[in-house]
C-alpha cells in the first residue's frame, strides 16, 4: 500500500536528548512532608528517560534492552507522540514530530504504530475482535470497501496465526498469548513502516514466538519496515536486531551492532545482564551478581547512574555523568572505565 | 515426599454460545512439599485454566465439568467459595498472568497490601505497611516506602509484575501458582526473583508451580515439567528429561523452535507447521496429528493415553504419543 522509506542514508528516526518526567506527588497532602519541625510541601518526581539520542535507519531492528522501569516503554511511547517530551526533539522521516498538533500528527499516527506492552489492558474489553481490527483500518483508508476490509483484517489474522473464528469474540475470551497476537495483528493492519513493538512476544510459547518473529523479518525484507523493539528476552534480541541499545535508569549506557554487543559488551552493565542470559539446560549459573540495591529513578544518583553497583566505580564515576562516547569500532559506551581504558 | 497438592482428572468447560469448549481435559499431576513444577505449553493450551481451577477460580460461563483437587490432603476443590477464600491468597497464591486481577486500578499499592494482610490477619497498621516494604524490597522495587503511595498505573510493567508478586508473598503461601510471573522482568531481576522462589521452596518447603513459556527460566528453576497442549498434558518428566531428550513431537517442535544463537543469526526461526486447533474443534485421535511429523494412521483414530517413557540412565516419564506404545510396532 506504500512504498517502503526509501532513502536509506538518512535516518528514519531521529531523538535528541530526549527527557521525560512524572510527576508523582499525588494530592496536596501527600506532598506535604516535615522537615527540621517545620511543614513543607515536596514535589516527588521520576526522572524516568535522561537526555537520551539515538537514530534508527530504514529498515533496522534497533532494539532496546535494560532493566525493569528503566524507562522502555517511556521512551517508545514518548517517540510515538503519546507523552509529551520534558525536553528533546523526536524527528520523523526529517519531519519534527513532538511539537506538531494532534491534526497535523494524523499521518504519522498511521506511519507509526505500537504494539503495547500489555495485552490485558490495551484491548477495548466490550469490542469484538474484528472491530478492534477493522476499526483503524478504516479510521486511516477511508477509500477501502466494506470486502477489502475484511479480507484485510483475515489475512493479518492469519499472519499472526489466529484463527477468523476469533473475529467474533471478546477479548476476555483469550489467552494472554492470544491477547497479545490480536494486538500485534491491530498494529499491523494499516500497513505501517514503523512499528515500536513493546514486549511483543513475552506472552507467547517458542513456536509462535517463532511464527511472529519470523513473520516480522518477512516484513522486514520485503516491505522495508523499521521497528524499535523492546524486549527482555535477550536470545531473540540476538537473533533479530541490527544494532542494539542498553539502557540503564533512563540513560543510554551502550549502543552497538547486534554482533558487536554479544561478542564484546563494553559497558559493565551489558556485562552482567549478558551473563545472566538463562540457557536451556543448564542449572542456576554463575550470573555476574549486581552488587548494591537498585536505585530509584525519584533521587537520581549523582554521576553515573550505575555506580551503586558497578565492580568498576570511581570517585570519577560519583562525581561526573559519563557521555556517549564512540570508540574505534563505532561502539557507543557511557561510562569512564572504558574512555580511561581501564575496563 | 509427603503429596502437598494432587490434580486428579481436573476438567474444565466453557459454556459458549456456539457449544462448550473444553479447555482442560482431565488434567492429572501431584507436586510435593518443596517441589518445584514448570509448566509449558502452546498459547492457549489452558495453562492459566489450570492455576484457576485448582484454587476454584473458574468465571462464568465456565466451569468445573469434572475432577478433584487435595491440598494437604484435603479435597478443596468440594469446599464452599467461603472456605476457600480463607485458603486463597493465604495458604496457596495465585500471580496472574494479568497483573489488574490483583490489582485495583482506583488503590494505592499500600493500601491494597495492607488489605490483604488484614483480610488473613489480626495485625496493625504500621505493622503491616512494614511486611509490605519488606516483600516490595525483596523483589528489588526501589525506594518501597515512597511506591507505597502509588497508584498501578504510576508502574512500569515489570514492576507491576513484581508488585504481585509482593503481594503474592505476603501472607507467606504453603503453594505459590506464578503464571508467567517474568515476562515484563530483564534477566538480572528474572534471576534474582527465581532465586527468591527457589529458596522459599527449600527454607519454608512452599510448593512452586511456575506457568511459563520461558523454556531456559523453567530449565533453571524446576524440577520436573509438564507439557501441555490443547487441554491435555503430553508429556510429563524430569527437567532435564524434558528440555535435553523431549518425547512428545510437539515437546520436540518447542525445543527446535528456540533461537539456536550467534551462528544462526537473522534466520528464519523453526516453527511448527499449522496452529493448534481451536478448542471449540479439537480434531478426532490425538489432538496434535495434523501437525505431527511423526503421525500414523491410528494417530487420527484414537487418542493415546499417557505412556511411560524411559531414559538411558534408568529414569522415566510419561509421553500422549502413540510413538511410545510398545505394541504399535518399530519405534
Ligand atoms: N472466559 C473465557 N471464555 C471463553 N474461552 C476462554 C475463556 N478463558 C479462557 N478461554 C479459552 O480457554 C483456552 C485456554 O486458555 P488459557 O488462558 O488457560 O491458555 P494458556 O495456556 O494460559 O495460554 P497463554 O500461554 O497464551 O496464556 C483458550 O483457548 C481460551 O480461548
Ligand atoms: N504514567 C506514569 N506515571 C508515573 N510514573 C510513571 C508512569 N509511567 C511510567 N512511570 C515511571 O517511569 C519509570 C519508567 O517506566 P517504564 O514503564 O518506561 O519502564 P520500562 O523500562 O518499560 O520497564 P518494564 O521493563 O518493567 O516494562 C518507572 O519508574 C515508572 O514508575
Ligand atoms: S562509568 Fe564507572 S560506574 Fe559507570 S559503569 Fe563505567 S565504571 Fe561503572
Ligand atoms: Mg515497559
Ligand atoms: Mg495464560
Amino acid at each position: 500500500m506504500n512504498a517502503p522509506f526509501s532513502d536509506k542514508t538518512k535516518p528514519l528516526l531521529s531523538v535528541r536528548d530526549l527527557s521525560k518526567i512524572f510527576d508523582i506527588s499525588g494530592g496536596f497532602l501527600d506532598q506535604l512532608t516535615l522537615k527540621n519541625g517545620r511543614l513543607r510541601r515536596e514535589k516527588t518526581t521520576v526522572k524516568a528517560l535522561n537526555r537520551v539520542s539515538f537514530d534508527i535507519a530504514p529498515g533496522e531492528t534497533f532494539s532496546v534492552v535494560g532493566e525493569s522501569g528503566c524507562g522502555k516503554s517511556t521512551l517508545g511511547r514518548t517517540v510515538i507522540g503519546l507523552y509529551p517530551p520534558d525536553g528533546g526533539e523526536v524527528h520523523y522521516g526529517g519531519e519534527r514530530i513532538d511539537t506538531l498538533s494532534s491534526r497535523r500528527m494524523l499521518p504519522f499516527r498511521r506511519r507509526m504504530q505500537m504494539v503495547f506492552q500489555d495485552p490485558y489492558a490495551s484491548l477495548n474489553p466490550r469490542k469484538r475482535v474484528a472491530a478492534i481490527l477493522e476499526e483503524p483500518l478504516r479510521f486511516h483508508h477511508p477509500d477501502m470497501t466494506a470486502d477489502e476490509v475484511g479480507d484485510r483484517v483475515k489475512e493479518v489474522m492469519e499472519q499472526v496465526g489466529g484463527d477468523v473464528q476469533w473475529l467474533t469474540r471478546l477479548p476476555h475470551e483469550f489467552s494472554g498469548g492470544q491477547r497479545q497476537r490480536i494486538s500485534i495483528a491491530r498494529a499491523l493492519v494499516v500497513d505501517p513502516e514503523f512499528i515500536v513493538a513493546d514486549e511483543p512476544i513475552s506472552a507467547l510459547d517458542v513456536s509462535i514466538q517463532a511464527q511472529i518473529l519470523n513473520l516480522m523479518m518477512d516484513a522486514r525484507e520485503q516491505r522495508g519496515l523499521t521497528y524499535m523493539f523492546i524486549a527482555h528476552d535477550l536470545s531473540v534480541v540476538e537473533h533479530i536486531s541490527t544494532r542494539v541499545a542498553v539502557m540503564y535508569l533512563g540513560s543510554l549506557c551502550e549502543v552497538a551492532d547486534v554482533d558487536r554487543l554479544f561478542a564484546d559488551p563494553r559497558h559493565p552493565y551489558t556485562r552482567a545482564l549478558l551473563s545472566a542470559i538463562p540457557r536451556l539446560g543448564k542449572k542456576k549459573s554463575d550470573h555476574v551478581r549486581l552488587k548494591g540495591e537498585v536505585p530509584t529513578p525519584i533521587n537520581l544518583p549523582t554521576g553515573c547512574v550505575f555506580h551503586g553497583r558497578c565492580l568498576y566505580a570511581d570517585e570519577r564515576c560519583v562525581r561526573e555523568i559519563p557521555e556517549l562516547l564512540k570508540q574505534d569500532d563505532g561502539v557507543l559506551a557511557a561510562c569512564h572505565g572504558v574512555e580511561e581504558g581501564r575496563l | 515426599m509427603s503429596a502437598l497438592l494432587q490434580v486428579q482428572d481436573l476438567t474444565v468447560n466453557f459454556a459458549l454460545r456456539t457449544g462448550d469448549l473444553t479447555a482442560l481435559n482431565g488434567v492429572t499431576f501431584a507436586l510435593g512439599e518443596g517441589e518445584r513444577l514448570g509448566l509449558v505449553g502452546e498459547s492457549g493450551a489452558g495453562k492459566s485454566v489450570a492455576g484457576f481451577a485448582i484454587i476454584n477460580l473458574i468465571g462464568k460461563p465456565g466451569y468445573i465439568a469434572g475432577g478433584r483437587v487435595l491440598f494437604q490432603g484435603e479435597e478443596i476443590s468440594a469446599l464452599p467459595e467461603e472456605a476457600i477464600r480463607r485458603i486463597r491468597g493465604h495458604r496457596i497464591s495465585m500471580v496472574f498472568q494479568d497483573p489488574m486481577m490483583t490489582l485495583n486500578p482506583v488503590l494505592t499499592i499500600g493500601t491494597q497490601m495492607v488489605e490483604t494482610l488484614q483480610a488473613h490477619r489480626n495485625i496493625g497498621q504500621s505493622e503491616a505497611e512494614a511486611i509490605a516494604v519488606d516483600k516490595l524490597r525483596q523483589v528489588h522495587i526501589p525506594s518501597p516506602e515512597k511506591r507505597l503511595h502509588q497508584y498501578p498505573h504510576e508502574f512500569s510493567g515489570g514492576m507491576r509484575q513484581r508488585i504481585i508478586i509482593a503481594i503474592a508473598l505476603l501472607n507467606d503461601p504453603q503453594l505459590i501458582i506464578a503464571d508467567e510471573p517474568t515476562t515484563a522482568l530483564d534477566v538480572t531481576i528474572q534471576a534474582e526473583i527465581m532465586d527468591l522462589f527457589l529458596e522459599l521452596c527449600r527454607q519454608t518447603r512452599m510448593g512452586l508451580i511456575l506457568i511459563t513459556h520461558d523454556l531456559a527460566v523453567v530449565s533453571e528453576t524446576t524440577e520436573k515439567i509438564a507439557v501441555m497442549y490443547a487441554g491435555e498434558i503430553v508429556e510429563e518428566g524430569r527437567t532435564e528429561d524434558v528440555v535435553r531428550r523431549p518425547r512428545h513431537p510437539y515437546t520436540q517442535g518447542l525445543i527446535a523452535a528456540l533461537p539456536q544463537g550467534d551462528d544462526q543469526r537473522g534466520t528464519r526461526l523453526n516453527q511448527i507447521p499449522g496452529t493448534m486447533p481451536t478448542l471449540t474443534r479439537i480434531p478426532p485421535g490425538c489432538s496434535f496429528h495434523p501437525r505431527c511429523p511423526h503421525a500414523m494412521d491410528v494417530c487420527s483414530e484414537r487418542a493415546p493415553g499417557p505412556l511411560p517413557v524411559a531414559y538411558p540412565d534408568g529414569g522415566g516419564g510419561m509421553a500422549a504419543c502413540h510413538l511410545y506404545d510398545p505394541n504399535l510396532g518399530d519405534r
